[in-house]
């Protein structure tokens, strides 16, 4: 760490009451995480990552990005996780342990997974080093800031990011459609 | 004032707000169904008109067993009616009911979307209730709910995007703050939009498909006794408080009126929260329950493109005034 950066940085040896809190959620969310890869409970998975996600909202909530987190909160606690449930109420998910629910993939998803996790922590790191947030001052994070930030310096990734949206719905569609051709007329009309 | 002290107070206001106001919805809704339909009901309890009849019921639902089936998932099942009534406690916090701070629980800068998202989570509760319940009914009334709730979570986002798009602002005493008159026409696709995806989202009839007695007994709640089961009742009737609360915040102007200054804003919108009560208990005496794949229908093809219509809209105007 760059020494004279962390002259002018609080240290580290006396945390704040937020950074200890940030710290514990940080522990609660990955743990969370960590049960929702390795129960055999196939809901339970799902209501795990309920939590997880939830973590992570709170996570945003502590660094001031109350915008961001309330929409963690909406698409994946509100959509993704209901759209997880009924995938599995579709299936007629078990109570109880699923013997099956295991993958003989399990080493190779756990390397990615740790190569993921390096390349994520290298990168925040080396990106913010000993930035730090006023969390007295105006939020950083609120609505206002937030979209300021998005649509004046950030256009464009924003748009190339809804061209891969609007491409990903249009492979859904299709992907849907298939079956038409082949074996009479679909009756699954929902997403 | 003190500040532990002032927050304490709010958050026991709002706990008191959210004890009450559901439980004179049920009232309403009891005695308002009765008049419509012809019923005569239970007259008794209490004497005038049966007005102790809720009490009686609650007094009921407090003495009886809470069973958990045998092959029920233990306390995913516990946990359910919880999970269900919790986050419209959290969301009566944001609700502002009259113009200064002190009429509010909590003003957060992204209130609109603090309370769709909180919104949303309560129906994970009917979810885990469905699957953990161990028993067929529950899991296709489970299974309803989550298509419902898939349908109509967008047009109801929708519709409040348009609003915030209006007023510049996503915080909610900010929306009614810049409301004006000639809202009430220019935004009401995007409130009615708003409002029956709301009611879908609730379950209410006639979008009561995930809960249709006559056909899968009471869906995700069949298995449910005594005290679980009235907390699932009363998270309905918070819901109802919630859905019209934010109804009347985002697209009735809140505590503006006709007249009366700004000290009987409150009056206001209580005032038009109840009339919104009683068109959702009026709706459910009135309409026939939509068969499920009328209830996707309505909103992909209609409320979908209403929304998105009612979003143009507002962009326009927006732009050319």
């Amino acid at each position: 760490m760059n020494p004279v950066l962390a002259a002018e940085a609080p240290g580290f040896l006396s945390p704040t009451g937020v950074e200890i809190a940030f710290l514990l959620v940080g522990l609660v969310t990955l743990a969370a995480a960590a049960v929702t890869v390795t129960t055999k409970q196939l809901v339970h998975a799902a209501l795990w990552l309920v939590v997880a996600l939830g973590g992570l909202a709170v996570e945003y909530l502590l660094l001031t990005a109350e915008f961001i987190a309330w929409v963690q909160v909406l698409i994946y606690v509100g959509s993704v996780v209901v759209l997880l449930l009924f995938g599995l109420m579709l299936t007629k998910a078990p109570i109880g342990r699923s013997p099956d629910a295991d993958s003989g993939n399990r080493v190779a998803a756990l390397a990615v997974a740790l190569a993921a996790a390096a390349a994520l922590v290298w990168v925040v790191v080396d990106a913010f080093r000993t930035t730090w947030i006023d969390l007295d001052g105006p939020a950083q994070g609120a609505t206002r800031v937030s979209g300021e930030i998005l649509f004046r310096h950030w256009v464009l990734p924003f748009e190339a990011l809804s061209v891969l949206l609007l491409a990903a719905l249009v492979g859904a569609i299709v992907l849907s459609r298939r079956d038409r051709t082949e074996s009479g007329p679909a009756q699954e009309g929902k997403r | 004032m003190n500040d532990a002290l002032d927050v304490a107070l709010r958050l026991i206001v709002v706990f008191a707000v959210f004890l009450v106001l559901p439980l004179v919805i049920g009232q309403t809704e009891h005695k308002v169904m009765a008049h419509m339909q012809g019923r005569l009901g239970p007259m008794y309890a209490g004497g005038f008109h049966g007005w102790a009849q809720l009490v009686a019921d609650g007094v009921k639902f407090a003495q009886k067993e809470d069973v958990v089936p045998a092959n029920a998932d233990r306390r995913v099942f516990q946990l359910a009616p919880a999970v269900a009534l919790l986050p419209y406690l959290l969301v009566l916090i944001v609700i502002p009911i009259g113009p200064s701070t002190s009429a509010v629980g909590q003003v957060i800068d992204a209130g609109i979307f603090f309370a769709l998202a909180v919104m949303a989570v309560g129906v994970l509760g009917s979810l885990m209730a469905g699957w953990a319940s161990a028993n067929k009914f529950s899991l296709l009334g489970g299974l309803r709910t989550a298509a419902q709730l898939l349908a109509y979570e967008l047009p109801m986002l929708l519709a409040a995007a348009s609003v915030a798009m209006a007023a510049g602002t996503v915080s909610l005493p900010g929306i009614v703050n810049a409301f004006e008159w000639w809202w009430l026409p220019w935004q009401i696709v995007g409130g009615l939009v708003f409002f029956v995806a709301g009611l879908a989202e609730l379950q209410r009839p006639p979008f009561d498909m995930p809960v249709a007695d006559s056909e899968i007994i009471f869906g995700a709640y069949t298995e449910y006794t005594g005290l679980r089961f009235a907390l699932f009742l009363l998270a309905e009737y918070a819901g109802i408080v919630v859905l019209c609360g934010l109804t009347t915040v985002l697209f009735l102007g809140g505590w503006h009126g006709p007249f009366g200054g700004e000290g009987l804003g409150w009056v206001w919108t209580l005032l038009k929260i109840a009339v919104l009560a009683f068109v959702v208990i009026w709706l459910r005496v009135s309409y026939p329950r939509l068969r499920e794949d009328q209830l996707q229908k309505l909103a992909w093809t209609t409320l979908v493109p209403l929304a998105l219509a009612q979003i143009a809209l507002t962009g326009v105007v927006k732009v050319v005034m």
